[in-house]
């Protein structure tokens, strides 16, 4: 890949120390994410996509190796705010309506209220949910909910998204809709985005780069660069590429002893 | 009004036992005078006797109700005995004092949140001020004042009501300003919010439905607290005061009227945290 290089892990690892002794959720990982890409990171339970994740966002310290976000630490990056993060539950705050939930990381940020304002309405428009900045979370369903956690991570300047298995409590039908429709909004954004997941499926469908990882410790069993083309209708999912693809992931986590 | 009728039927219940225990303690005196007139009481005789003493050892209801109704409606407001002037003394300094210890309740609730130091530091205080007898320190904090030359009455009583009124003030609002889940203050790190963003966007909101269930208990406690501060050093004014006297001096209704009048200020202080509560919480969309 000739693209600028957004995210570089050499040799990362990261040892939590427990009453049970030292768990090793990461071991020497290396990776490169260049920009623009879909990179999602599947694996069981236990093998550290999360803990990736939460490494960029500078969410936890890595015990050894080096990581470069934006050509920066995490932790400058996380101070640039270089990123927009989006958790498998949307948390959404209950006394905030959507609108309001939206312009939460803005307020923060400091951006100025016409800013706001315009700002919101766009990924509003984004994500599907024009017209429902005035509802409150709990009148919005589950799916449309995680939406508008997407466009609070989207609202602000950040060429990275981190998505954590944001789709994860979600049922098939509405996660299918949401996979579509986040491919539409990667395609009009231009984000990189990391994703972690433990479907194959959503990971084939949206990915140009498949991570799979294995457990004890977290380790990268395989990378596979998708040769699937970005322009993808959900159908893409019955053809052969798609089917061959699938197949090597479930090798991969074979391999990596994920069904132990 | 579903919430209504058992509130009732327990105030039944509660006027039934004590017209009850009205007859059986009154019922000795009434029998004395008997005696001394050498009558014989019929049933219907005794139980009329019982209801209508003059120095009734418990008083009926009915009895206290008029009592109420003489020491507030009838009387002028200025009166030394109108009870709603010494209500008033009352609520007065319950009032300052469950604002002062609402402040250093929730102000110690943020210095422990976000500091491990005052957690350690303070928190085994909050605790242990709690241990010791209201009435122990309260005839203290109000020789004290006076030594310090602080005549004026309401200070050390907002100090006693203080002091009962912050702990759970205290004690509500960590658990409150604790509530937001891991992945919320995750959030909030991930667009590096400054503590005082992450207080005011998340942390106090969150904190609401804790803030209120404490501010009902503390101004509970600062009633009590305040009533107690008016009992031990012949106060003249408050419904403590009119408790104490009525104790030693006064026929007992003058305690039961103060008492019930005090009962009632408590519930009405409560009902209206209650109603601010539920205000505020359906505007900010937590209690559907």
């Amino acid at each position: 890949m000739s693209k600028k290089t957004i995210i570089k892990a050499e040799n990362l690892s990261l040892t939590f120390q427990t009453n049970d002794g030292p768990v090793h959720a990461l071991q020497d990982i290396n990776l490169e994410v260049g920009k623009g890409e879909f990179v999602s990171f599947i694996g069981p339970s236990g093998c550290g996509k999360t803990t990736f994740l939460r490494v960029m966002a500078d969410l936890e310290q890595p015990t050894a190796g080096h990581i470069t976000v934006n050509g920066m630490s995490p932790h400058e990056a996380r101070r640039s705010r270089a990123y927009g993060y989006v958790f498998q539950a949307a948390g959404l705050y209950p006394w905030r309506s959507i609108g309001g939930n939206i312009k939460l990381p803005l307020e923060i940020m400091g951006y100025s209220r016409a800013d706001q304002a315009e700002r919101v309405k766009r990924v509003l428009e984004l994500v599907d949910l024009a017209g429902f900045e005035k509802k409150f979370p709990w009148q919005l369903s589950g799916g449309m909910q995680q939406r508008a956690s997407i466009a609070r991570a989207l609202a602000f300047d950040a060429d990275i998204l981190l998505m954590d298995e944001p789709f994860g409590a979600l049922d098939e039908i509405v996660r299918d809709h949401l996979n579509e429709q986040l491919l539409h909004l990667w395609a009009s954004t231009q984000k990189t985005i990391c994703f972690v997941t433990h479907s194959i499926p959503e990971a084939v469908y949206l990915s140009t780069k498949i991570v799979v990882m294995s457990p004890r410790p977290g380790r990268i069993a395989d990378v596979i660069e998708s040769p699937l083309p970005r322009e993808r209708p959900l159908e893409i999912r019955d053809t052969p590429e798609f089917i061959e693809i699938a197949h090597r992931v479930r090798e991969g986590l074979r391999a990596g002893h994920g069904y132990d | 009004m579903r919430s209504v009728l058992p509130v009732f039927t327990v105030m039944a219940v509660i006027i039934a036992i004590w017209y009850a225990a009205a007859v059986s303690m009154n019922s000795g005196w009434a029998y004395d005078q008997a005696e001394r007139a050498g009558k014989e009481l019929s049933f219907p005789e005794l139980i009329s006797n019982t209801m209508s003493q003059d120095r009734a050892r418990l008083p009926a209801p009915h009895q206290v109700a008029v009592e109420i109704w003489k020491t507030t409606v009838e009387k002028k407001v200025t009166s030394k005995r109108s009870l709603i002037f010494h209500g008033w003394i009352t609520l007065n300094a319950t009032l300052w004092g469950f604002a002062l210890g609402g402040v250093i309740g929730l102000s110690l609730a943020i210095a422990i949140v976000y500091s491990r130091v005052m957690e350690m530091g303070v928190m085994p205080w909050a605790v242990i001020s709690q241990t010791i007898p209201i009435v122990a320190i309260a005839p203290m904090i109000i020789v004290m004042m006076s030594l310090m030359g602080i005549e004026e009455r309401l200070v050390p009583k907002a100090i006693i009501a203080a002091y009962l009124c912050f702990f759970p003030v205290l004690v509500g609002m960590i658990k409150g300003l604790r509530s937001p889940d891991q992945m919320q203050l995750d959030l909030l790190r991930t667009y590096h919010a400054s503590p005082t963003q992450s207080f005011w966007k998340l942390r106090f909101p969150s904190s609401m439905p804790y803030l209120f269930t404490s501010l009902k208990i503390g101004i509970a406690a600062a009633l009590v607290g305040t009533i107690v501060g008016e009992l031990p050093t012949g106060a003249l004014r408050g419904l403590g005061a009119r408790i104490l006297v009525g104790d030693q001096f006064g026929p007992p209704i003058r305690i039961w009227s103060a008492l019930i009048v005090a009962a009632l200020l408590a519930g009405a202080l409560v009902t209206i945290v209650g109603v601010l509560q539920k205000i505020t919480l359906k505007r900010m969309g937590m209690l559907r």
